[in-house]
């Protein structure tokens, strides 16, 4: 999921030397549209500065004078730089360019994937674990000095906020949640109350959501074993997600791919493991 | 003279920042003939670690219209790009006006508000009652 070998494409939409002004209306147009494909786009003005240049490629989009692009070339000779003259063309035409483009220069591309994942606040942060504890899909790790990390953040479950709810600190932001203080907005006291409140996770899911599984697992285990029916420990299994539903606000299709409760308890333990392992770390 | 970097997050895969907000903050740097950058969407840019982020930190001051700067701060940081700790203003579309995010990004002068350290805002109880009403 990271970017550590791809690069992406840098469009700039250029207004300058040898070309003519676009008009307000059809920057806002080609901008919009590259945007909502997942595009970067820099946009050259008569005042104010851009990013610098860096290893991206380049595709300048541009009313060029004479419908000739200038002539311009990278002097180190490693940054592949395009030339487009859109004069005349639709928004359609400018976005079909701009994907050819990243084809050709193997950019990277964008927007495949809701960005939903946790954010850590380490302002707030205290290293407590919690979250290294509480999360089953191994969203969470810890660095060289034994320090949380966000370290899987696309196994993360699109919209479940639930480690959030069992950091006693509110340190962990989902910038794209509905509310504060888990979207970012300034923790207030009373959110580190009803926070603290949820630390231990049977005030959160009315029981400890494991061992809640377990006991289920347990009596659809004894149920199974009596009537040979899967259909019924699946539902056993169901019912038991629908109620930790009832308990917070997790969506149901995130408890739908909950692994099997022996796989919980497997993973809750390796992570219950590893975030001992990082505290006794940082003790010793 | 604005001399600080421009840069607009259009939120592009949810729908937290208010569409009218977002369109007229970009029409309005459009039509203001300045030079801005402008990410699809910087959430996504710092799960992926993309290097951009880092290109955007660079050379100077910066003003981001996005959302609650403590988040912007934090994805910046996630990805390995920390933003200029005096050196950035980050206008929030999610509760901001559209007027008052233009207004802010074009007028010359930068005013940090990189939060820092652990702040944590009185509760509502507290507060006299004018503000809580706001
Ligand atoms: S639960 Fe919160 S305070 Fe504890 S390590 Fe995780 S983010 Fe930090
Ligand atoms: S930084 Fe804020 S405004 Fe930008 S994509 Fe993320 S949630 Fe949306």
């Amino acid at each position: 999921m990271t970017l550590k070998e791809q690069v992406t494409l840098r469009v700039v939409l250029y207004e300058g030397e040898g070309s003519q002004p676009l008009a307000a209306a059809d920057q806002f147009a080609a901008l919009t549209a590259l945007l909502e494909k997942g595009f970067a786009v820099t946009r050259t003005g008569a005042t104010g500065r851009v990013a610098p240049a860096d290893r991206s490629p380049l595709l300048v989009l541009g009313s060029f004078s004479q419908g000739k692009a200038i002539q311009a070339e990278d002097a180190s000779g490693t940054v592949p730089v395009r030339f487009a003259d859109i004069t005349g063309w639709d928004v359609a035409r400018i976005v079909q360019t701009v994907e050819s483009v990243r084809e050709e220069t193997q950019a990277a591309r964008q927007g495949d994937w809701k960005p939903w994942f946790p954010v850590i606040d380490y302002d707030r942060c205290t290293n407590c674990m919690q979250c290294l504890s509480f999360c089953l899909f191994g969203v969470y790790g810890v660095s060289a000095e034994q320090k949380i990390q966000v370290q899987q953040n696309d196994n993360c479950k699109t919209n479940c906020p639930a480690c959030s709810r069992v950091c006693p600190e509110a340190a962990i932001m989902f910038p794209k949640y509905k509310a504060g203080p888990i979207n970012g907005d300034e923790v207030s006291d009373a959110d580190l109350q009803r926070e603290k409140m949820k630390v231990d996770i049977s005030a959160l899911l009315g029981g400890d959501v494991y061992s809640l599984l377990r006991q289920r697992s347990e009596k659809a285990k004894s149920r199974f074993s009596k009537e040979r029916d899967s259909d019924k420990a699946l539902n056993e299994r169901k019912k038991c997600l629908v109620k930790l539903v009832e308990g917070g606000d997790i969506p149901p299709e995130v408890l739908m791919s909950l692994p099997s409760p022996e796989e919980i308890q497997r993973r809750a333990q390796e992570a219950m493991a590893k975030a001992q392992a990082a505290l006794a770390g940082r003790a010793g | 003279m604005n001399t600080s970097r421009i840069l607009y997050c259009h939120c592009a895969y949810a729908q937290v920042v208010p569409k009218e907000v977002k369109e007229l903050v970009l029409k309005r740097l459009c039509a203001a003939g300045v030079a801005f950058e402008a990410v699809a969407d910087l959430c996504e840019m710092s799960a992926r670690r993309d290097p951009a982020l880092k290109r955007l930190t660079e050379g100077g001051t910066l003003k981001i219209a996005a959302c609650y700067p403590r988040a912007v701060k934090w994805l910046f940081e996630a990805a390995q790009a920390p933003l200029p700790a005096h050196g950035a203003e980050i206008l929030n579309m999610r509760v901001q006006p559209a007027d008052e995010v233009t207004e802010a990004l074009l007028r010359p002068g930068l005013e940090p508000n990189l939060p820092a350290g652990k702040a944590t805002r009185p509760s509502a109880a507290e507060l006299p009652k004018t503000e809580v009403a706001a």
